[in-house]
């Protein structure tokens, strides 16, 4: 991550400002060099950096443009904003961003909810606390597409999945032989999804919060109990504005990843029953209509959208940065 | 060009990196030619682009150990999943960038990358090769790889119908009996009476998870067989027709009525286990899946039945699919190729398997001799009998009850039907959970079909 100096870049001071007679134009270049000589290092750095990430991207944007179907390897040309107006004029195209909103708001929000409550818990000392995080932390470390077959399989199917399994248990203990086998993926299939991903997300926002709560200084809160302050009243007036900066960091990181998910839509429903989110939607114009124009306009959007959300939780991170400098 | 395939999962911006690539193809499309001296053909090495089946996986590994051992010709191996290998095929073929000499087709794509000149002919070759034996090659399979203009353009690896499996058991527990070539209409009084006569078991497992080769394929094979079709041979799309939405409709109601929980997504696998947990009596799908059902660790090994797939108005109607090897046309190593072909696709290579991992796993489906072998009927005894008839009966270039535009039973030989399969399916599978009706999903469906018939209306 490139560093954010506060002071204005020298280059482009000496371009504004004539350059003023006397001894300071020495003190200046020299000066200039010194940046100079602490830059020149990160150049081939940055230099790798915009040619494996921006260069790919024009190379989307510049295919947006063309009228190119592996289909039809002979029908190839300039498409100027078809590819454009068939992105926006494309139902499939306009239910997937309602989708991708829908499913990303509440992980996010639930996820953040859930990980604040455990995030509570673990900041209490107790024994066998270093077991107890590690466990509530392994959904995080599971690979994406083996958690969403977990959930398909293990947890959800209607037949064979622990979910009705337990169920049946449950309502055999009280002599019943009827009991209720709800088919989760179908009854709720956009529902099924977010809870996997919840799973998944949980723990890093926990993860989040939890630093954010032990950087706390515990005095302010030890003063407050001694002023008679319920537990209540800490976590209101301290604990929360203290953490939500965290909060907001959490959401905003938490939103570009899920933003992107693929793996739970894809196996879990295979984008039926209105579950498919934007990338679930470029995934089947590229492998399936293999329509790459359309598709790089569809990516095209898509990026331009998450650079919306990704300038918001930059602009949070280094805040935060800031304030740690500070402080 | 060695760009990874794009990584679904990473948004609009692994797409760049993949567009560059192919960007970058194109460019250089035409002056590459893959390195190499076409004189000494057993001093170099093959590229193979395959999918990751089983039973690909089973070739990846005697490879080095048998035919490099024998021949002097090394392989390289890349293995994708069968989306990525089509993206990547469809991108290596199309430029002709001669990457990949060797490359596993289905007998979808077979057709479709002959008529675009993507891959060299092989017949004449596999009919002077007497050891090859290319009379051998079961002739469905045989028919299904050749192209338009009556030559074979790939060889197959292993080849698969559909059939009916039942549990004979449970039949006979209800007093009932299987017919020796049910109709659908037959099936589904059986799957009513089944159903329920056990605690939590239900009656048929049918597909119902979108996708052009999940749902779409069972579901075309009954459509067919109840005299529907999606296009007619001038293209006008039929997906709205009275045959098309009887049999949706017949297919819908069965498995709301009596087929298993979850069914808007259950797939092969889904399926499968539901038959081998013993909660569904009967199951409609690959003949592959008997393998799985008699195998070791199968509690229902010895009690599944293996009936022709159900009919109504056609003599037979089990689906035709089968990998196969095809050559690129571009590659420099063209007789080398051919030797890896002779051999993975070949009788020595069924034997070796039998012999070095078990009879089990050897890619049937493809030759005749296969199933006159008795350590294979050994193995394979219950359901051998009744995978040679499926394949043998399936007609992939008049599989219904009308003239069709282009060949495939359980789909429609364009490159276009990917999509609509998929999306078509997307819908019917919608029906299936009950969020609408199937007229309301053809009616949908019609639309997507209509795009396709203007395509090709003014061939």
């Amino acid at each position: 991550m490139p560093t954010h100096t506060t002071e204005p870049a020298p280059a482009a001071d000496a371009a504004l400002v004539p350059a003023p007679r006397g001894p300071n134009v020495r003190a200046r270049r020299t000066g200039r060099a010194k940046d100079w000589a602490r830059r020149a290092p990160l150049l081939p750095a940055l230099v790798f950096l915009v040619v494996v990430t921006q260069l790919p991207f024009l190379a989307t944007v510049v295919i947006s443009f063309t009228r190119w179907n592996a289909l039809a390897p002979d029908n190839r040309g300039f498409a100027a904003l078809d590819n454009y107006r068939a992105v926006f004029t494309d139902p499939a195209m306009r239910a997937s961003v309602g989708t991708t909103v829908l499913l990303t708001v509440t992980v996010v929000l639930v996820s953040l909810l859930l990980g604040l409550g455990l995030a509570l818990l673990l900041d209490r000392g107790f024994r066998g606390r270093g077991i107890v995080r590690t466990l509530l932390i392994t959904p995080f470390l599971i690979v994406p597409v083996a958690s969403a077959l977990l959930w398909k399989h293990a947890l959800y199917n209607a037949s064979y999945g622990l979910l009705n399994g337990s169920l049946t248990w449950i309502w055999r203990l009280f002599g019943s032989e009827h009991p209720p086998q709800p088919d989760w993926m179908t009854d709720s299939p956009l529902a099924a999804v977010e809870m996997s991903l919840i799973w998944q997300w949980t723990p890093f926002m926990m993860l989040i919060l939890l630093a954010g709560l032990q950087s706390r200084a515990s005095d302010a809160v030890e003063a407050a109990r001694m002023d008679g302050a319920s537990a209540w009243d800490i976590f209101r007036y301290l604990t929360l504005p203290h953490l939500r900066r965290y909060l907001e960091l959490a959401a905003l990181l938490g939103t570009v990843y899920v933003v992107q998910n693929f793996d739970a839509v894809f196996t879990i429903t295979s984008g039926g029953l209105g579950t498919a989110n934007l990338p679930y939607t470029i995934y089947q114009t590229v492998y399936q209509s293999h329509d790459y124009g359309r598709a790089s306009a569809q990516g095209v959007v898509v990026v331009l959208c998450s650079l919306l959300v990704a300038t918001f939780a930059l602009r949070t991170v280094s805040s935060l940065l800031r304030e740690e400098v500070t402080s | 060009m060695r760009a990874r395939p794009p990584g679904p999962g990473r948004g609009g911006r692994s797409l760049g990196l993949t567009a560059l690539a192919a960007a970058l193809a194109l460019t250089t499309a035409g002056c590459y030619r893959g390195a190499g001296d076409a004189g000494n053909d057993s001093r170099h090495t093959l590229n193979v682009l395959m999918v990751n089946n089983p039973q690909m996986v089973d070739l990846q590994r005697l490879t080095a150990e048998h035919f490099t051992k024998e021949t002097g010709i090394k392989v390289h191996f890349t293995v994708l999943p069968e989306d990525d290998l089509r993206d990547k095929m469809s991108q290596d073929f199309s430029s002709q960038a001669g990457q990949y000499d060797v490359a596993s087709v289905s007998n979808y794509e077979t057709p479709i990358y002959a008529r675009n000149g993507w891959l060299s002919p092989l017949g004449e070759r596999a009919a002077k090769d007497r050891t090859f034996d290319q009379g051998d090659i079961l002739p469905p399979v045989r028919s299904s790889l050749t192209a338009a203009d009556g030559k074979v353009y790939a060889e197959p690896f292993y080849g698969e119908s559909s059939f009916l499996m039942y549990r004979k058991d449970l039949l006979k527990a209800a007093g009932l009996k299987m017919p020796a070539r049910p109709t659908w209409h037959q099936v589904a009084g059986l799957a009513a009476k089944l159903d329920g006569s056990r605690k939590g078991l239900k009656g048929i497992c049918l597909r119902g998870q979108p996708g052009w080769g999940q749902l779409a394929a069972p579901l075309t094979t009954v459509v067919n067989t109840f005299g529907g079709t999606w296009f007619d041979k001038d293209w006008r799309q039929q997906v709205d027709s009275p045959a098309f939405t009887e049999a949706t409709k017949f297919y819908v109601d069965l498995v709301r009525r009596h087929g298993q929980a979850g069914a808007p997504q259950a797939g092969y696998t889904e399926c499968l286990n539901d038959m081998q947990q013993g909660k569904v009596a009967m199951w409609y799908d690959a003949t592959a899946g008997a393998g799985s059902l008699e195998s070791g660790g199968s509690k229902v090994a010895g009690k599944v039945g293996y009936a022709p797939a159900p009919v109504e108005r056609t003599r037979a109607a089990g689906w035709l699919f089968t990998w196969a090897w095809g050559v690129q046309k571009a590659s420099t190593h063209q007789d080398a190729a051919w030797r890896f072909v002779r051999w993975a696709s070949g009788k020595g290579y069924e034997r070796l398997v039998g012999r070095e991992l078990g009879w089990s796993r050897v890619p049937g489906g493809k030759r005749a001799s296969l199933y006159r072998n008795p350590e294979y009927a050994k193995e394979a005894g219950a359901f051998a009998v009744p995978t040679e008839r499926a394949i043998n009966s399936a007609r992939p270039r008049d599989p219904g009850v009308q003239p069709r535009p282009a060949p495939g039973i359980q789909f429609v030989g364009i490159p276009e039907f990917a999509d609509l399969g998929t999306k078509v399916s997307t819908e019917i599978s919608a029906a299936i959970a009950g969020k609408q009706s199937v007229p309301e999903a053809l009616k949908k469906s019609r639309r997507l079909a209509q795009e396709v018939s203007d395509a090709y209306a003014h061939h």
